[in-house]
C-alpha cells in the first residue's frame, strides 16, 4: 500500500478516535464547560437534604439554572450546607425559595427554586433566605400516625 | 507408591518454578520495550504503519460490534424498564453499561483476538524464519525496529477504539429505542446526560482502555516473540495470546472497577 494512503487512513482513523471520545464527554457525559466568571455561588442552609448529591441539578420551573457544587456539614448550626453554582444569566431576588424535590416517583432529587418578590437580587456568596427541606418518609408516616393518634385522643 | 507422591509435588514445584521464570521474562522483556521503544517514536512512520494495521483495520469488527451492542442493550433494557414504567431511563442503562463496562471491555476483547492474534503470528514466524535473527546480524534490535512499533500502535489505538465502540453502542441504543420503539427522543438523552458524569464515568472508562492497552500489546509481543520457532509454535503462542489477554483483561477489569468505583454511588 502507497504511504500517503496509509497515513490519509491512520489520520482518519485517529480523528474518528478523538470525536468519539469527544462525543462521549460532551453529548453522552454532557460536560459543560463551567466558566467562573459566567456563574455565581449562592450557599443554602437545610435540614435534612434527603439523597441530594452533588452536581444535582438546581431548576426553576423545571429549567435547569444552576448545579449543587459543595454539600457540607455545619457543626454550628448542625444541619446541611448545600453551595449551587447558578448561572449568571439568571440572577434571583434575595427571599427566593428553595426546596429539594424529588423527579418523578423514582427519580433523582433536585433543589426548585421559586422567585420571590425582593428588588434586590441574590448576589454572588449570598445565603438563600428561605428552605425547605427533603420530604422524607419515615417522618411523613410518623408524622400521619401522630395526628391519628392524636385524633384518636380527642375522640 | 512414596516415589509417584514425590514426584507429583515435584511436577506441581516444577511447574510453579517455570510459570514464575516466565512471567520474570516477560516483565524484563516489557521493559527493554519500553527502554527501546525511543526509536520508534523517533521513526513514527514505523508506528503509523503498524496503527494502520492494528487500529484501522480493527475499526469494521468494532464498529459493527458496537452497533448491534448497543441496540441489544436498548432492546432488553426497554423490555425490563417498561415493567416499571421508567422506559425513559433506558438511555442511561445503555451510556452507563456502554462507558464503564461494555465498551473498554468487549473493545478489549475483540482487540485482542483481531490485532493481538496477527501481532502474535506476525512476530513469530518473523522469529521462525529466522527475520529476527537476520536483522541481529545486521545490527537492527529486532525488538527497537520490530517490537516496539507494534507495542505503541496497539497502546495508541485501544482508547480509540473503546471510544468509537461506546458511540455506537449509544447510536444503536437511541436507533432501537428512539426511532424503531418511540421512547421520547428528549428523555433518552437528557436522562443519560444527568446520569453520566465526566469524572467518574468517561475518565475512568478511557483509563481503563488504555490499561487493557497496555496489556493486551504487550501480552502479544511477548508471546510472538517468546514463541518456539516451529508452526506448532507458532499456533500455540497465537492462541495462548487470545486465551491470556481475554483472562487478563476480565481479572483486570474486575481490579479496576473496584478502585474506580467503589464507594461511588
Amino acid at each position: 500500500m502507497q504511504r500517503t494512503t496509509m497515513d490519509l487512513w491512520v489520520g482518519l482513523f485517529v480523528v474518528t478516535g478523538i470525536v468519539a471520545l469527544m462525543i462521549l464527554s460532551l453529548k453522552v457525559g454532557n460536560l459543560n464547560v463551567y466558566n467562573p466568571s459566567q456563574s455565581y455561588t449562592i450557599i443554602g442552609n437545610f435540614e435534612n437534604i434527603g439523597g441530594l448529591k452533588v452536581r444535582a441539578p438546581v431548576k426553576s420551573a423545571g429549567v435547569v439554572v444552576g448545579r449543587v457544587t459543595d454539600i457540607q456539614f455545619s457543626t454550628e448550626t448542625y444541619d446541611a450546607v448545600v453551595t449551587l453554582s447558578m448561572d449568571s444569566r439568571f440572577s434571583f431576588p434575595k427571599d427566593t425559595f428553595a426546596s429539594i424535590l424529588t423527579s418523578g416517583l423514582l427519580g433523582e432529587q433536585y433543589i426548585g427554586l421559586a422567585a420571590g418578590g425582593d428588588e434586590a437580587k441574590l448576589q454572588h456568596g449570598d445565603k438563600l433566605m428561605k428552605t425547605n427541606s427533603a420530604m422524607v418518609l419515615e417522618e411523613l408516616i410518623g408524622r400521619f400516625l401522630f395526628n391519628k393518634a392524636s385524633e384518636d385522643d380527642s375522640l | 507408591m512414596f516415589k509417584h507422591i514425590v514426584s507429583g509435588i515435584q511436577n506441581i514445584g516444577h511447574r510453579v518454578i517455570e510459570s514464575v521464570w516466565r512471567l520474570g521474562v516477560a516483565a524484563r522483556f516489557f521493559l527493554l520495550v519500553l527502554l527501546k521503544s525511543s526509536t520508534s517514536l523517533r521513526r513514527f512512520g514505523l508506528v503509523v504503519r503498524e496503527l494502520y494495521f492494528t487500529g484501522v483495520l480493527s475499526l469494521i469488527i468494532i464498529v459493527v460490534s458496537g452497533l448491534f451492542v448497543g441496540m441489544v442493550l436498548g432492546l432488553q433494557g426497554y423490555e425490563t424498564l417498561q415493567k416499571y414504567g421508567s422506559e425513559s431511563a433506558v438511555g442511561t442503562l445503555v451510556a452507563l453499561s456502554l462507558v464503564r463496562e461494555l465498551g473498554p471491555v468487549v473493545a478489549a476483547l475483540l482487540f485482542a483476538s483481531r490485532a493481538g492474534s496477527a501481532i502474535t503470528a506476525e512476530i513469530g514466524l518473523m522469529k521462525a524464519t529466522e527475520q529476527l535473527a537476520a536483522m541481529g546480524m545486521m545490527a537492527v534490535d529486532p525488538i527497537a525496529r520490530v517490537v516496539a512499533p507494534r507495542f505503541w500502535a496497539g497502546v495508541i489505538s485501544m482508547p480509540f477504539l473503546a471510544a468509537i465502540f461506546s458511540v455506537m453502542g449509544v447510536f444503536g441504543g437511541y436507533l432501537v429505542t428512539v426511532v424503531f420503539i418511540g421512547v421520547d427522543e428528549g428523555s433518552y438523552w437528557s436522562q443519560m446526560q444527568s446520569a453520566v458524569d465526566f469524572r467518574f464515568d468517561i475518565v475512568n472508562g478511557f483509563i481503563k482502555s488504555c490499561f487493557f492497552g497496555v496489556a493486551v500489546t504487550s501480552i502479544a509481543v511477548f508471546e510472538g516473540y517468546d514463541a518456539p520457532p516451529t508452526a506448532e509454535g507458532v499456533s500455540g503462542a497465537t492462541t495462548r495470546t487470545v486465551v491470556t489477554s481475554s483472562l487478563v483483561i476480565l481479572g483486570l477489569d474486575f481490579i479496576l472497577t473496584a478502585f474506580m468505583f467503589r464507594g461511588v454511588s
